[in-house]
């Protein structure tokens, strides 16, 4: 396994973007995921990884409320963001998605101008600024820009797979959130586009705080500076599986020092 | 022989077609049969159309459009109030269907989870969209006209339009869900990821993805409505005189509608009402081609 050697510090004293304490997801009454307690650090980019079913795109999605849409999903505990629980019944989930951006597995630009595209969320949220200027430098982040500058009015359908992808994150950017969640977001994509999108969270972690869906173990290693290892298993009277929190660390020691041995055979490509 | 083959499969020895054999001759006779029952569907359609051209296109001019009908025993004349009449109350009709249908589509694709409230709606409509026309007129008759609910107006335009929207609304509403579902879920995911409302990802993004199947089930519901006879005649009634749309009046009394001056004038025993009647079925039937042709090109030129 290649490991850069950079940055190797255990973390200390850092701040806490989204904390989630003892959070139970269930669909109906099966348990998806159940019991996780994770700190997510605030400006890093954190990788969830794991076996499919244990809960991790779950997790993901509850941190901005899109749980909300899936009929008969429930939560216990609690997520705390700055400090304010988000499944309190004051807290409107539309408020919360404008500080919390979603990027999702296919890319799923609107049907649109590529620019109405990265347009439309800061229309929506009330910018007043000057739109080409936001437009540009969304896009810019994105990297994006050099593809469509030329085409900007030209519909977001045009562009490649990896181009749409990275003009939802544009899009996602250009809402100016605080943290950016990305499910998945290269299963799609051929390895080219899924470098450049690499690339681009690299630059996106200056800005944003990054919580990452992969199945890719190499690009967790890429990508995060956390990760969390998730796993799942089987429950006695019921078909489904549960998943839970295994083990949450700096990257390196997630890979190179797992302190469990689930986490040890994942990463060694024993299962999974 | 081939090694293969155990003798076991008949096979011929040559490749080459030959079209006495059993298989050959049974394709040749269900493909023609499928051919002759394709031709005797679309008989009809060619024959009414031919038929209708024929007897109704020869008295096809200006004055049939501008004039009104002549009183009986007269030569002359045209059937413009009709004409007139079928577009008012057809736009009526749509006023009230669109607005409640695709409010309805939007409430049912949407907002509505699937409870039991959602399934009553969808199999009401399925219902409402199989009534006879007869009902809805009916219905208007009892509920409008006799009672003069409507201001104190017994037959009027609105009445025809109200029983027309009560045919167009299970159309609409169907289409507009049916339309709605149709749109990607990512979609609407990716708008409420940046934080739209559900009101704004309906009203930006999802309601203008489905545009074309849902203006496709308008113009095919008004085509619909437009050529209704049943639910016009105790609604609308008829009227031998132009429909004073400047005035409110106008909208509250009884109006001329091409499908009833079809059923009233059809039957007379007088030939100019027969012809007009012939000329009017021409009309309306143009009209409905038209309609239906607007909705085809509105479904190809939105999904370029």
């Amino acid at each position: 396994m290649t490991l850069q050697s950079a940055d190797n510090q255990p973390s200390t004293h850092e701040e806490v973007a989204v904390s989630m304490q003892n959070v139970t997801i269930s669909y109906g009454n099966a348990a998806a995921v159940r019991d996780v307690f994770c700190d997510i650090p605030s400006g890093k980019v954190t990788a969830l990884i794991g076996p499919s079913g244990c809960g991790k795109s779950t997790i993901l999605r509850s941190i901005n409320r899109m749980n909300d849409l899936i009929e008969g999903c429930t939560l216990k505990g609690r997520v705390l963001f700055d400090g304010v629980d988000l499944y309190a019944p004051t807290v409107d989930p539309v408020e919360v998605r404008r500080r919390i951006g979603m990027v999702f597995q296919q890319p799923n630009p609107f049907p649109k101008s590529i620019y109405e595209n990265v347009a439309f969320g800061a229309r929506i949220n009330g910018y007043t600024g000057n739109m080409d200027e936001l437009v540009e430098r969304s896009l810019r982040q994105a990297a994006v820009w050099d593809e469509c500058k030329d085409k900007l009015k030209e519909s977001g359908y045009s562009l490649s797979g990896g181009q749409q992808q990275r003009l939802c994150i544009a899009r996602t950017i250009a809402i100016q959130p605080e943290v950016i969640l990305m499910d998945e977001p290269c299963s799609a994509l051929d390895p080219i586009s899924t470098l450049k999108i690499e690339e681009t969270m690299h630059e996106l972690k200056k800005s944003f705080t990054i919580v990452i869906v992969t199945h890719n173990m190499q690009q967790a290693v890429r990508v995060s500076d956390e990760t969390a290892f998730f796993n799942a298993e089987t429950v006695e009277n019921r078909s489904g599986k549960v998943g839970y929190l295994v083990e949450f660390n700096d990257t390196q020691s997630i890979f190179n020092s797992p302190q469990e041995q689930a986490t040890q055979d994942y990463v060694s490509g024993r299962f999974g | 022989m081939n090694v293969n083959n155990l003798g076991l499969i008949t096979r011929n020895d040559q490749l080459n077609y030959k079209p006495n054999i059993k298989r050959n001759l049974g394709n040749r006779l269900m493909t023609g049969l499928a051919a002759l029952f394709s031709i005797v569907a679309v008989l009809p359609l060619v024959l009414v159309l031919g038929y209708i051209l024929l007897k109704g296109a020869s008295k096809i001019s200006i004055s049939l459009f501008t004039e009104l009908p002549p009183p009986p025993g007269l030569e002359g004349g045209g059937i413009g109030n009709a004409i007139l009449g079928t577009f008012v109350v057809t736009f009526i009709a749509a006023l009230f269907a669109i607005p409640i249908g695709v409010g309805g589509g939007i409430y049912l694709a949407e907002y509505s989870r699937s409870d039991w409230f959602a399934q009553f709606i969808r199999f009401g409509t399925n219902v409402l969209s199989g009534v006879p026309s007869i009902i809805a007129g009916v219905f208007i008759y009892g509920t409008l006209v006799t009672t003069r609910l409507l201001f104190g107006n017994a037959y009027s335009a609105v009445a025809g339009g109200l029983a027309l929207s009560i045919l167009m609304i299970p159309t609409v509403i169907k289409t507009t869900d049916e339309g709605l579902k149709l749109v990607p879920d990512d979609l609407r995911r990716g708008a409420l990821g940046v934080g739209a409302s559900r009101f704004i990802t309906i009203t930006r993004i999802t309601l203008p993805a489905a545009f074309t199947p849902i203006a496709t089930g308008v113009v095919l519901s008004i085509a619909r409505a437009a050529g209704e006879t049943a639910p016009l005649i105790f609604t609308a009634l008829f009227s031998p005189y132009w429909a004073d749309l400047l005035s409110v009046d106008g909208w509250f009394s009884s109006i001329a509608t091409l499908s009833v001056l079809i059923y009233n004038f059809s039957i007379m025993p007088l030939e100019v009402q027969n012809e007009l009647a012939w000329a009017a079925s021409f009309v309306l039937v143009a009209l409905i081609l038209a309609l239906n042709l607007s909705a085809r090109w509105l479904g190809r030129v939105a999904s370029r």
